[in-house]
């Protein structure tokens, strides 16, 4: 008992310098750099286009966990979804020549990709699933984007705890072939829990880059006045890397 | 000469510094999500091998439940513990302490010797003449600093979504993404072991001269 004692003394002290350092500003800023490092580090040893695993239809996990939001009750979602979706519109806009609004029907009716791929969340649980939707980089052509454009602001009908979801990408993983706004899981359109009617899937990122309930994809020059300006949700709420590759 | 070259010296305090700090962090990210599961994929209580224990906040970095703040420390400092591991390896191989004091030769490998070693140890007798590491002393530091620690650094790449891509091999290889996080936090609790060991061994072995010559780097016929 004393033994333990004198660890829980060390770990304690421990613990409480390195809250010191994480407060000061240089350790802060030096705890946000490492992220970049990976980034850059990653970028550097993989091509842009390098593919994340994709596995046979059979390994796909007998059921898809929902997480954050599973069943969103604010605005018009509700209503949307006792409806079938028959009105949803997904706009594509901000930096963009030809604006566009497309319903589920256009969706469905562009080139479509199937990927079986592999969910990571953030907290460390995996599950696998088959998506099927439009690549992203078909929307952001039809649309085509400004030069100005450097990031992709994906807006969602969901509001989790009186702010709205949104997450970002850069345009590396905007134009990443397994970048979708997938439509169908597993051959059956997206249940509520996994985002429905429309969600992306962002196959090099963690979970929460994965919008769900989608209903703007939005092209800007900078984060910095969108949200609280940190590049998402999680980002803004709970500190979560905006690089979530890792 | 020197009993440990400046550059084990400096390997050995910063890996500390580094190995404690993810190993404290590490264990916020595990109370994030505290299933252990084998294969590629696994999100409930039904398909985990393991439950892991809560770990109460003094054991944990930043002493408080924060997952992002626990992940950026996890990852600032992977990068000083991977390459400082990477610049002992070089260092070992350059000044020949691997194949001088480590590597053991097959005429070590008998069973009677081992055993005359693990007795000597359970007396507390840790006389060894001319400062060279016995038996059981190379057989855990070989295991430390070629399997334990790069283990670390593999399966902590194997679990990072944007590595997968380009190192897709070393996944299937570790039994896929859910069987490298499991081997991620049994390698972690490997090295906790060792650590507990060698930590009890310098305090019964003379710490005092022990913890200097890891600093001044001692004589070795002091040893």
């Amino acid at each position: 008992m004393k033994r333990r004692g004198f660890l829980a003394v060390m770990g304690a002290a421990f613990v409480a310098g390195c809250n010191k350092i994480a407060e000061s500003e240089t350790g802060s800023r030096l705890l946000g750099a490492a992220e970049g490092w990976h980034k850059n580090a990653h970028r550097f040893l993989q091509d842009r286009k390098a593919l994340a695993p994709e596995f046979p239809r059979s390994a796909v996990s007998p059921f898809f966990r929902g997480n954050g939001s599973v069943d969103p009750q604010n605005g018009d979602y509700p209503a949307q979804a006792a409806n079938g979706f028959a009105d949803w519109r997904l706009e594509v806009r901000g930096m963009v020549e030809t604006p566009l609004s497309l319903s589920l029907d256009n969706i469905r009716r562009l080139p479509q990709r199937t990927q079986v791929t592999r969910h990571d969340c953030v907290e460390g649980w995996s599950a696998i699933g088959e998506w099927t939707g439009p690549q992203l980089s078909v929307l952001l052509d039809a649309a085509k984007l400004k030069p100005e454009a450097k990031f992709i602001v994906f807006r969602c009908a969901d509001n989790l705890k009186g702010q709205d979801y949104y997450e970002s990408v850069d345009l590396i993983d905007a134009y990443h072939p397994q970048t979708i706004v997938a439509h169908l899981l597993n051959g059956e359109p997206l249940p509520i829990r996994n985002g429905a009617p429309l969600r992306m899937r962002i196959e090099r990122q963690l979970g929460y880059k994965h919008a769900k309930y989608l209903t703007a994809i939005e092209a800007v020059a900078s984060l910095d006045d969108i949200g609280g300006g940190k590049g998402g949700y999680w980002e803004d709420r709970a500190g979560y890397q905006w690089y979530a590759g890792i | 000469m020197k009993r440990h070259a400046l550059s084990t010296r400096m390997w050995h305090w910063v890996n500390l510094v580094c190995v404690v700090v993810l190993f404290m962090s590490g264990l916020t990210i595990s109370n994030a999500h505290r299933l252990l599961y084998w294969g590629d994929w696994g999100f409930s209580r039904s398909q985990a091998w393991l439950e892991v224990p809560r770990f109460p906040d003094w054991m944990t970095i930043p002493g408080y439940y924060d997952l992002a703040l626990a992940r950026d420390w996890h990852i600032l400092t992977a990068w000083p513990f991977a390459l400082g591991l990477l610049f002992m390896w070089a260092a070992m191989l350059l000044n020949r302490h691997f194949r001088r004091d480590i590597a053991t030769a097959r005429s070590e490998w008998r069973w009677p010797a081992i055993r005359e070693d693990i007795l000597r140890h359970l007396k507390l007798d840790f006389d060894h003449g001319g400062g060279k590491y016995n038996f059981l002393q190379k057989l855990a530091y070989g295991l430390v600093l070629g399997v334990f620690l790069p283990m670390m650094v593999f399966t902590g790449l194997a679990i990072s979504p944007g590595i997968e891509p380009v190192l897709g091999w070393m996944v299937d290889l570790l039994g896929g993404r859910q069987s490298a996080r499991s081997l991620h936090f049994i390698f972690a609790f490997a090295l906790f072991g060792f650590f507990l060991v060698h930590l009890a061994l310098v305090l019964l072995s003379g710490p005092v001269k022990q913890v200097g010559a890891m600093i001044t780097g001692g004589r070795s016929d002091e040893a």
